[in-house]
């Protein structure tokens, strides 16, 4: 196994997929203890015996055979998948029928429509998520709490109304690919959220890493997926990967944050980005939306060599866009800031004072900050390290907190060099 | 050099996938270091939990386990190594250890 490796997370959605198809949505907590076990014994035989050839086809035989098993036992006092329990109680039509679950096609299709499921709209997104992350991406309840700087208690009970409403939507697996298109946005939402909540979130660095690469590994199956095939899937994609290359430079050895004019460019990672411009071109067919032009804006700083030479024109004009397709005061905010550094930072400060509803911004630490930014280039430094210490007051984990105050002192030291 | 086996007791099982992710990247982390310095004669085999016990001159046959659960023998290597101390030194970064578990170093009997 290599280090870094997603197979088991890979395979446990795969595997809590397939069994909850068999077994029925009511049956989901059931699917995801016999997955669990599945998983302890190949830890037990493989921490030995090295990992199989195709560990894939290991884990489904023996996820198939304890179905079988349980099935057999189970059969009498228990109702399985509305549409296979007739098939399932019979020894005749049992075997083939979870041997035609198990089949590779049946696997891929059991998958997407589980995560289409879990993205269910009378669920919060945050359910949605949490449900994505335990589903399909075999983490524990605590993990899952973890993640989100939330108690397993809590999350336990979350998850638990969650299972709750999937189990009454008996048509999980029923849903006809028409029904998949329309929820397909909803589900764009969750893998975009999932990776953002890795990208931003201040718990520590491996969760985070995990976090974007389950919603990078999720996105890719899904603009894979003929079915429910779609030029936003790409164009989610190309924003994950483009962000995705730029994140080893995003913290410093201490694992602070480091502004986008400071990165060292030369760690972003060239094979990432490249497959961001691959998902982009993919994406060019269909119609515009939000991720295209986030991950347009994504490209312009992968394309340029150092931050000076970023085509700051050319992002203004993006977030032009996104202001169309999806309004709001951080977007606003952040079209200032590039007009700031396109055309000087007085324009940047008459675009800031001009964002409509500015009021909405009043508890975001970077308004203050973005103030503070184009202050100290016009002189005004008095003001600038007010607005920091604002920002500060609002910063909303510490390393947000250790980041401004870094900005802080090193205006501090500029304003003492010119004086 | 002298020959060793490492008997793996007990030790908590991971409460999800992901985490038998990174358990599995310890074990293999651990035991190809010992591999690569030439400590291991054989990685061994795990063993299932469920067995019976044979005893009383065969009259009682009973189903396992036998042991308290924290005491049940999980699996085991065959390892090499200088001495006893050296053995147990090297069992020491067994990812068991972190999981509540134990390893047992017996020397194995020479003729």
């Amino acid at each position: 196994m290599e280090p870094g490796d997603d197979l088991f997370r890979r395979e446990s959605g795969r595997i809590v997929a397939t069994l909850t198809r068999i077994f029925g949505t009511e049956n989901l907590a059931l699917a995801e203890d016999v997955a669990q076990d599945v998983f302890c014994r190949a830890l037990e035989v493989w921490k030995l015996r090295g990992v199989p050839a195709n560990p894939s086809a290991w884990l489904m035989t023996v996820a198939k055979r304890r179905a079988i098993d349980l099935l057999r036992r189970e059969r009498r006092v228990r109702k399985f998948a509305p549409d296979l329990d007739s098939l399932l109680v019979s020894e005749w039509t049992l075997t083939p029928t979870v041997n035609e679950a198990f089949s590779e096609e049946a696997i891929a299709d059991d998958e997407l429509r589980m995560m289409f499921s879990c993205c269910d709209p009378k669920l919060s997104e945050e359910s949605q998520i949490a449900l994505i992350l335990r589903l399909l991406c075999g983490f524990s309840t605590r993990e899952v709490a973890h993640a989100f700087l939330s108690t397993p208690v809590a999350m336990e009970k979350r998850i638990e109304r969650a299972r709750k409403v999937l189990a009454e939507s008996a048509a999980l697996f029923d849903l006809a690919d028409r029904d998949l298109c329309e929820r397909l946005p909803v589900v764009h939402r969750a893998l975009y959220l999932l990776f953002s909540e890795g990208y931003h979130a201040s718990s520590e660095a491996l969760v985070r890493r995990e976090l974007c690469r389950e919603a990078m590994r999720l996105a890719s199956s899904l603009s894979d997926n003929a079915a429910v095939a779609s030029s936003v899937s790409s164009a989610l994609c190309a924003l994950m990967w483009f962000d995705a290359a730029r994140l080893p430079s995003r913290t410093d050895a201490k694992g602070d944050l480091v502004a986008l004019a400071d990165q060292d460019r030369l760690r972003w990672d060239r094979a990432l980005i490249a497959k961001g411009r691959h998902f982009l071109e993919r994406s060019a067919t269909g119609g515009l939306s939000e991720y295209h032009v986030e991950a347009a804006i994504a490209a312009v700083h992968c394309n340029a060599a150092a931050f000076a030479e970023t085509d700051w024109p050319k992002i203004v004009r993006l977030y032009d866009a996104l202001l169309q397709l999806r309004p709001s005061p951080v977007v606003a905010l952040n079209r200032a800031i590039a007009l700031g550094y396109a055309f000087g930072p007085e324009r940047g400060l008459r675009e800031i004072h001009a964002i409509p509803h500015s009021d909405r911004l009043a508890h975001y630490p970077f308004y203050p900050a973005a103030l503070a930014d184009f202050e100290s280039r016009t002189g005004e430094g008095e003001s600038a390290r007010r607005h920091l210490r604002e920002a500060m007051a609002l910063a909303r984990n510490s390393k947000e907190r250790r980041f401004l105050e870094s900005r802080l002192s090193a205006l501090s030291i500029d304003q003492a060099y010119v004086e | 050099m002298s020959e060793f086996v490492y008997l793996y007791r007990g030790g908590s099982r991971p409460e999800s996938p992901n985490e038998g992710q990174q358990v599995m990247q310890k074990w293999v982390n651990w035991l190809g270091d010992l591999e690569r310095k030439g400590h291991i004669k054989d990685k061994g085999q795990p063993l299932d939990g469920q067995g019976k016990v044979v005893r009383d001159g065969g009259r009682a046959v009973t189903d396992g386990p036998y042991a308290e659960s924290k005491d049940i023998v999980g699996g085991y290597t065959l390892v090499e190594a200088k001495d006893l101390s050296q053995a147990a030194e090297l069992a020491n970064g067994c990812p068991i250890l972190e999981r509540g578990g134990l390893v047992e170093v017996r020397p194995v009997m020479e003729m």
